[in-house]
């Protein structure tokens, strides 16, 4: 039972405070270290992986991984190409997939979410209708149908996952905006005859960051497992370029007689995944602790 | 409230036409002939025109899309090219193994991520509390197809304890009532099935769970955090309630409130979900048929899928709208 003191009354603020930062470095610390590691792999890859990813080697076929100093550290698929290599290579495809789509539907997110929020009225209601629409989809589904439509691509794809990925940003932003429109400098900046043009851009846009930024990780996060998960069932980029979705994919009909051809590009996915959550978590923690309650953030 | 969700219920109408419209296009749009993709590359033109005739792709798109709001309308989705049946029937044999598993799969979710995630916010920052948050940041970053290969590995590969693919052993089930296999092999008192359907279900239903089981876990504690700063809470510690009395009677039925949101608003992603998942298993459910029908081209039933998930999709959250006003009262439409 915990006894209810006066000290501990007292003691909570500062205490809760102290508590809550070194977790929060802790978090901060390995997300950033794994998502500033994978961004480096991603960019300067192709310059240090050990082999071609794409040079079959048909005398070593899924040959285990054996240890440093071997020819092929993480070991070989059923083509005899090099893991390491490939996973190297795939973690470029993942960082281009994940930033253009935070990006680009970052944008899209924010700029209508402003406009909706700050106009009101016939504009909103035409945004809002387009959210309810797309959001009616379960996610992946719209994924899957749009790239039947288009066919397998990098930029597909890329258009396939921002397809849904704009309406949490523009679902939050449009709230904040909501309140950020009666605010004083608003209506300084409106008093003083700036346009509307110029409001959104120089006085809206900028309180928005913050937030926008806690949106952000959670769906770099998201949009590197749906990227994967296309990719595994076929819809996602073309089977020529290695990426980590299209490793498992080709991995499947192996479990049994080779365990590292789906542990190794499905670990590089956890991993990943798991330090942009941690980073994203803390600079929730950080900016925003409002989004706590959504759970995953989005 | 009943007034509420008539009108909900008439605002979904025209967003669910906006989205067939969608679909249909999109499907009817995308490379690939299905006539070709099902009579083979070598068929003779005569044959294809007669298929192209009798499932009516000779006709302009618009008339097609026309004819299929027509049979929308009296209850069908016209019938399936590749299994030559209505597309509701096929669906109808394929959607019990869908909802078998996804209710397996929030089973599993629920009763490891609650009592984890209550325990967890109770005692913040102990060494339980450090155990769960890592388990649930575990559980939101798993890919679940990724962790649906790696049980296949490990507990039917290496430890060879449980069945890789499928619902059940073949012979073992008895015959088919309503689809639910361990519905039917427990109303037939086949108990040998129940086992055996359930050492199927229990692999695909952890992977397919995991994600939900990270989130849930984390709302919850962030739940029970929250109320238990509240004033009620100090009043039930102050008249001398046990502590595991205050946590589970007094926080916990508080802060499960927003937790019911969020088992609702991941059902959707359940579903997508087990899209995948089902492939991974060869789990004949709607999730795999729906990889099937789209490989194959088969606009009717690709089209029939998608509604169905939709429209599913969109039952849910007004289903947990209402349930929302129903467990917490200040709420009222």
């Amino acid at each position: 039972m915990r006894s209810l003191t006066l000290e501990s009354a007292i003691e909570k603020p500062a205490g809760k405070l102290g508590r809550l930062l070194p977790r929060l470095h802790v978090k901060a610390f390995t997300g950033g270290i794994i998502v500033l590691a994978f961004i480096m792999i991603g960019i300067l890859g192709p310059w240090f992986a050990p082999h071609d990813p794409n040079k079959q080697e048909l005398t070593a076929m899924l040959k285990a991984p054996q240890g440093v100093g071997s020819a092929h550290l993480l070991g070989t698929d059923n083509l005899g190409r090099d893991i390491l290599s490939r996973v190297i290579h795939g973690s470029r495809v993942s960082l281009l997939v994940a930033f253009a789509v935070v990006f680009v539907s970052g944008f899209i997110g924010i700029t209508l979410g402003a406009i909706s929020g700050y106009f009101g009225g016939k504009v909103d209601f035409l945004i809002q209708k387009l959210v309810e629409v797309v959001w009616a989809f379960p996610p992946l589904l719209l994924g899957i149908t749009i790239m039947a439509f288009l066919g397998q691509g990098l930029f597909n794809l890329i258009l396939a996952l921002v397809a849904q990925r704009w309406i949490p940003y523009c679902r939050i932003v449009r709230g904040q905006t909501l309140s950020l429109r009666t605010r004083d400098f608003v209506t300084a900046a409106q008093c003083l005859g700036a346009g509307n043009r110029q409001i959104i851009t120089r006085h809206i846009i900028p309180n928005l960051i913050q937030t926008s930024l806690v949106v952000g990780t959670f769906a770099m996060a998201s949009s590197i497992i749906a990227e994967a998960s296309l990719s595994f069932l076929g819809v996602g980029v073309p089977p020529e370029i290695p990426t980590w979705g299209t490793m498992l994919a080709d991995a499947r009909i192996y479990i049994s007689t080779a365990w590292w051809l789906p542990l190794f590009p499905g670990l590089c996915i956890f991993v990943t995944v798991l330090g942009i959550n941690l980073l994203g978590d803390a600079l929730r923690d950080l900016l925003d602790p409002r989004l706590k309650r959504t759970g995953s953030g989005i | 409230m009943t007034g509420y969700f008539v009108q909900r219920l008439a605002g979904t109408l025209p967003v669910l036409l906006l989205i067939s419209l969608l679909v249909f296009f999109l499907i009817h749009a995308a490379p690939g002939d299905p006539t070709l993709l099902l009579l083979g590359e070598e068929t003779n033109a005569a044959d294809v025109a007669r298929a192209k005739e009798r499932w009516g792709l000779d006709q302009p798109l618009h008339i097609q899309y026309l004819k299929f709001l027509q049979s929308v309308a009296s209850g069908d989705f016209g019938k399936s090219f590749k299994y030559a049946e209505p597309v509701t029937r096929v669906i109808k044999t394929r959607l019990p193994a869908t909802i078998e598993l996804a209710i397996f799969a929030i089973i599993i979710a629920t009763l490891l991520a609650i009592p984890l995630g209550v325990w967890a916010g109770a005692r913040p920052n102990s060494w339980i509390d450090n155990l769960g948050t890592t388990f649930g940041l575990f559980g939101i970053s798993m890919p679940s197809f990724w962790l649906a290969i790696m049980l296949i590995l490990l507990l039917a590969g290496v430890l060879n304890v449980l069945p890789t693919s499928g619902r059940s052993t073949y012979g073992i089930a008895g015959p088919e009532q309503t689809g639910f296999y361990i519905l039917d092999s427990i109303l037939q008192k086949n108990w040998a099935a129940v086992g055996d359907a359930m050492t199927h279900i229990l692999m695909p239903a952890l992977a397919l769970g995991v994600n939900m089981l990270g989130i849930l876990m984390r709302v919850t504690r962030s739940s029970i955090l929250e109320v238990m700063n509240e004033d009620y809470v100090r009043t039930a510690r102050a008249k001398g309630l046990q502590e595991n009395k205050v946590v589970w009677r007094h926080v916990s039925s508080n802060a499960l409130i927003p937790v019911i949101t969020v088992v609702g608003l991941e059902l959707g992603t359940l579903l997508s979900g087990s899209i995948i998942v089902e492939t991974v298993f060869a789990w004949p459910g709607s999730g795999s048929l729906l990889i099937t029908a789209l490989n194959a081209r088969d606009y009717p039933l690709v089209t029939g899928l998608v509604m169905t998930y939709t429209m599913a999709f969109v039952a849910i959250n007004l289903i947990i709208d209402g349930l929302y006003a129903l467990v917490d009262p200040r709420i009222r439409y």
